[in-house]
């Protein structure tokens, strides 16, 4: 009251003015979705584990990645990365290499020999597990750490499914599958190797099993009707690759060639050109932008000296030789034949024309609906018979390692509720990180680091792997590389650029907090974080 | 200055980066720091002189091992911090006039060697209007006489606290109160420029250095560089006003951004009158991609857009580009 003239302040620190009460918007952090994330069938937090590797945090990197997915040398290897073809640094200058990144992980931990920690206490349920491949192996590791005792029948003398029976080892060497089976079944995983499933009821019942996952994959070759010569030799892709597994390696001769255009088919015709053929030529009906095959597969056959013959359908096989005929893509895109024969030297033919799946142990089982040779399943991954679920290749899906891997997991999840009786609710999904929301003014130039590959002249004649790894410092140069898209990596800008001093640093791994007294919500701060952690909501006036 | 640290993710461009030792992170990354100009200040919403003042005087404070007086002159950054009896500086801050801080500054340097207290550090600040106009006699006085003080001048390239008047750092093109947007050449008429970084090292003082509020660890380099100096210093700082300029709030420090990347804005520094280093443009953009977001040249983009104008501040631009060699090699 008793102020002198024109003063209407006390005497103090302009604290004791809220300049809050101006905002009309107001800053608020939040985690969002990256695209790896969001792109990745398995369900990783590639983030999330991203951030442990940046500081150089192996093991914590690894442990976030194998809450998701137990098999990162593998997935490093053989996983067709979805989560990079999503990465927005590719809109910058290329995709974090997250695959080679994965793989240093992964061969990492068995390098220092770290086992999965955190397994619940037993439940005292029982799961059957029908088919070690990626999807069973997978379904089995949750359902473990979550407590339950689970049996893996296998028909195959080996685990892995196609990771070993179809994918070449050079692309995945057996010892970093065994290596990542052993983890798992170090928890306590029975597998049975020889044991065939013919009937599921049956093996339930016989079992004392509270519920099942089935994941028997695709395993039988999809054939076509080619009019063949007695002296013709016709093979199919998986039986061939199948037999590279054992004592007897397939006998293909000097000229191979292989029908198809999928994936499956370039790694047969790599596999003949490491057996010896001095030709390998594969026949496909389209052109190379219609092929399923991945681009960089193809790019590393044709390296190696494999041959393809475009637009051509073979239409007689006879000893030693096959007559093609020559297609013409219609407006639509669908090959046409033309008319057009010619011969060509072949030894063997083999087929790469994709695979069928044997749901014959589910043969009289009631409620299940089967659609294209495939069995249908719910959200939850229960196929229509109560208490049995199914993933992988045997489900309608992309038919990849991730992918199968992926619904081992949801299914675990799924399986692990239905058993306590309860439904499982998995957590609500953030709201995306796009590019947009970066200010990517702040991050280094950076281009990826490539992985080293084995020269051509091994390739042609060994299995060696093909793909090298990353090494220490590259492999955390590349994690270095991620923006942390939607995530909060504590580089402490929103503290420094605010003109108020009204951002609260917390202290390491705490994050920030707004001190909503005097933040005037000008947005400097949500501007000015490089991976968009900020957003600003209109205050309720 | 160019980017200490080349990578670590973000490397040295964020203000701190939990990849690097708490040493190489800057100033104001660290929990402790002053805050010199502390919360509740009066200044607009994203007011970039008030982000400046407290980037620069903390910067000052470290430097100084907190042994620091700042003297004021007249403008925003005073009447927003200090409606008497209330403050909120948490430093040592004298007020005077508006066209004398440096004179004020001066005396206070004086006072000290006197005392006996070497280890006081002066800070002299004020905006472009009292440091390019009216203070300008009092400024070149402290050079020639080479007084031990450190002049910070927080350019927002007009006198905003009256109301947006022009003033001698006024661009050319620019819409302020007193150069509206009419007639025949609408804005402030293309003059001949003052630049008073240029004129102080015209005076061979010691450390004359340009910066703006878009490059933290370059400014704070600057000041504490500055603070370490014997003799008269001088810095500009470019501080983007959302409210003199027409800018939205959250745009200030992108503005202060593409201002240096355009070239209009060159960063550089010097010594007795010799240039030690510039600033590089990281990713030239045109003149245009800094004018548009700001309404004071919103003129320019019209109906009939003045192309002529543009390319006359795109030609300030390419010759400043060329004078400090604000590219690197080969680009161009
Ligand atoms: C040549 C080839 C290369 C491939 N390359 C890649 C690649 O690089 N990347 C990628 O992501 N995907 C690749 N794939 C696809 C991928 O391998 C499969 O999608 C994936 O393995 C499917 O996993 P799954 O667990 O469903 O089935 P599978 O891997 O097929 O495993 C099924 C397992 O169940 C067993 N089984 C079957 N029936 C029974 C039964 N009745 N009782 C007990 N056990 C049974 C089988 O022996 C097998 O071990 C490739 C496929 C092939 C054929
Ligand atoms: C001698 C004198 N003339 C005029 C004024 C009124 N006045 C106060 S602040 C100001 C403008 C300040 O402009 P600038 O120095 O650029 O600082 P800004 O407010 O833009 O930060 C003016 C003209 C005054 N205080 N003293
Ligand atoms: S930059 Fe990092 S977080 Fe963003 S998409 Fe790529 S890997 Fe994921
Ligand atoms: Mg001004």
């Amino acid at each position: 009251m008793n102020k002198p003239f024109a003063i209407t302040l006390d005497p103090g620190s302009s604290l004791a003015n809220h300049t809050g009460s101006w905002r009309t918007l107001k800053p608020v952090y939040g985690d969002r979705l990256p695209p790896c994330n969001q792109a990745c069938p398995a369900g990783e937090n590639t983030q999330g584990w991203l951030y442990h590797a940046e500081s150089g945090d192996y093991e914590a990197a690894w442990r976030v990645l194998t809450q998701d997915n137990p098999m990162p040398a593998v997935m490093g290897r053989v996983c067709y990365h979805p989560c990079e073809g999503a990465c927005n640094r590719g809109e910058l200058d290329s995709a974090v290499g997250i695959n080679s990144v994965e793989r240093f992980l992964g061969d990492e931990a068995i390098k220092r020999g770290w086992a999965f920690e955190g397994q619940a206490a037993a439940s005292g349920k029982t799961v059957l597990v029908v088919g070690a491949g990626p999807s069973g192996l997978s379904a089995a590791y949750h359902l473990a750490m979550l407590g339950h005792a689970v049996t893996i029948k296998e028909a195959g003398p080996l685990p892995g499914g196609m990771m070993r029976f179809g994918i070449p080892m050079y692309r995945l060497p057996r010892e970093v599958l065994d290596a990542e089976v052993a983890r798992i079944a170090a928890l306590g995983v029975k597998i049975e190797y020889n044991a065939k499933v013919a009937n599921i009821k049956e093996a339930m019942t016989q079992g004392g099993f509270d519920a099942a996952f089935l994941a028997v994959g695709a395993h039988i070759a999809k054939r076509a009707k080619i009019p063949a010569g007695d002296a013709a030799r016709i093979l199919d892709a998986v039986s061939v690759l199948r037999s590279m597994e054992g004592e007897e390696k397939p006998l293909l001769g000097r000229k191979v060639v292989v029908y198809g255009g999928g994936n499956t088919a370039i790694d047969v015709a790599r596999t003949a050109k490491r057996l010896g053929a001095t030709e390998s030529i594969i026949v496909y009906r389209r052109n190379r932008e219609k092929m399923p095959a991945h681009d960089f597969e193809v790019e590393e056959a044709l390296q190696e000296g494999v041959m393809i013959k475009w637009l051509s359908t073979i239409t007689q096989a006879d000893g030693g030789s096959i007559t093609v005929e020559k297609m013409e893509l219609d407006a639509k895109g669908f090959p046409q034949p033309t008319g057009q024969f010619e011969t060509m030297e072949a030894d063997s033919v083999v087929l790469a024309l994709g695979q069928d799946v044997d749901l014959s142990l589910l043969d009289g089982v009631p409620g299940l609906e089967i659609a294209d040779g495939v069995v249908k399943v719910g959200a939850n991954m229960m196929t229509g018979a109560s208490g049995i679920f199914a993933g992988g290749d045997m489900v309608p899906s992309e038919r990849t390692v991730t992918v199968a891997v992926g619904h081992g997991k949801k299914a675990a999840r799924h399986i692990d509720a239905w058993l306590r009786g309860s439904v499982y609710e998995p957590a609500a999904k953030h709201e995306p990180a796009p590019f947009g929301r970066l200010n990517t003014w702040y991050y280094s130039d950076a281009p990826k680091t490539m992985r080293p590959m084995l020269d051509t002249v091994r390739r042609q004649s060994t299995f060696d792997e093909v793909q090298g790894g990353l090494d220490e410092s590259t492999a955390l140069f590349e994690a270095r590389r991620c923006l942390s898209c939607g995530n909060c990596f504590e580089c402490d800008n929103c503290y420094g650029v605010c003109p108020d001093n009204a951002v609260v640093k917390l202290g390491p791994g705490q994050r920030y907090r707004f001190d909503y007294d005097y933040c005037k919500g000008c947005g400097v701060c949500a501007a000015e974080c490089p991976c968009g952690a900020i957003t600003m909501v209109p205050e309720a006036i | 200055m160019n980017q200490q640290v080349k990578f670590y993710q973000t490397g040295t461009r964020t203000v701190g980066n939990r990849l690097l030792a708490p040493e190489q992170r800057a100033i104001q990354a660290d929990i402790e720091r002053t805050n010199s100009l502390n919360c509740g200040h009066r200044a607009c919403q994203g007011c970039g002189e008030a982000l400046g003042a407290r980037y620069a005087i903390d910067a000052a404070m470290r430097a100084a091992n907190n042994q620091l007086i700042a003297a004021n002159a007249t403008g925003c950054l005073e009447v927003f911090s200090t409606p008497y009896p209330e403050t909120s500086w948490q430093v040592p801050w004298i007020h005077s006039l508006f066209g004398n801080a440096a004179a004020v500054a001066t005396g206070i340097a004086a006072a000290m060697r006197v005392k006996g207290k070497p280890d006081v550090r002066v800070v002299a600040q004020g905006g472009d209007g009292g440091t390019t106009d009216i203070g300008f006699g009092c400024l070149s006085g402290m050079f020639e006489r080479n007084d031990d003080v450190l002049y910070i001048c927080y350019d927002n390239e007009a006198y905003m606290n009256t109301g947006v008047q022009r003033s001698s750092a006024t661009p050319g093109g620019a819409r302020t109160a007193t150069t509206m947007p009419l007639g025949e050449h609408p804005g402030n008429p293309f003059g001949q420029g003052k630049s008073v970084p240029l004129i102080a090292m015209a005076h061979e003082i010691p450390y004359v250095a340009t910066a703006t509020v878009a490059d933290l660890r370059d400014l704070e380099a600057k000041v504490t560089k500055a603070i370490g100096i014997r003799g008269a210093k001088y810095m500009q700082v470019l501080v983007p006003c959302p409210l003199g300029w027409g800018a939205a709030s959250q745009d200030t420090i992108k503005l202060a951004r593409l201002a240096k990347e355009c070239g209009l804005f060159p960063v550089f520094e010097a010594e007795f009158g010799e240039i030690t280093g510039v600033s590089k443009i990281r990713s030239k953009v045109p003149v245009e991609e800094y004018l548009r977001p700001q309404r004071r040249y919103a003129h320019l983009f019209g109906k009939t857009p003045r192309a002529e104008d543009i390319a006359r501040i795109q030609a300030k631009a390419d010759r400043n580009i060329k004078k400090f060699g604000l590219l690197d090699q080969g680009e161009a």
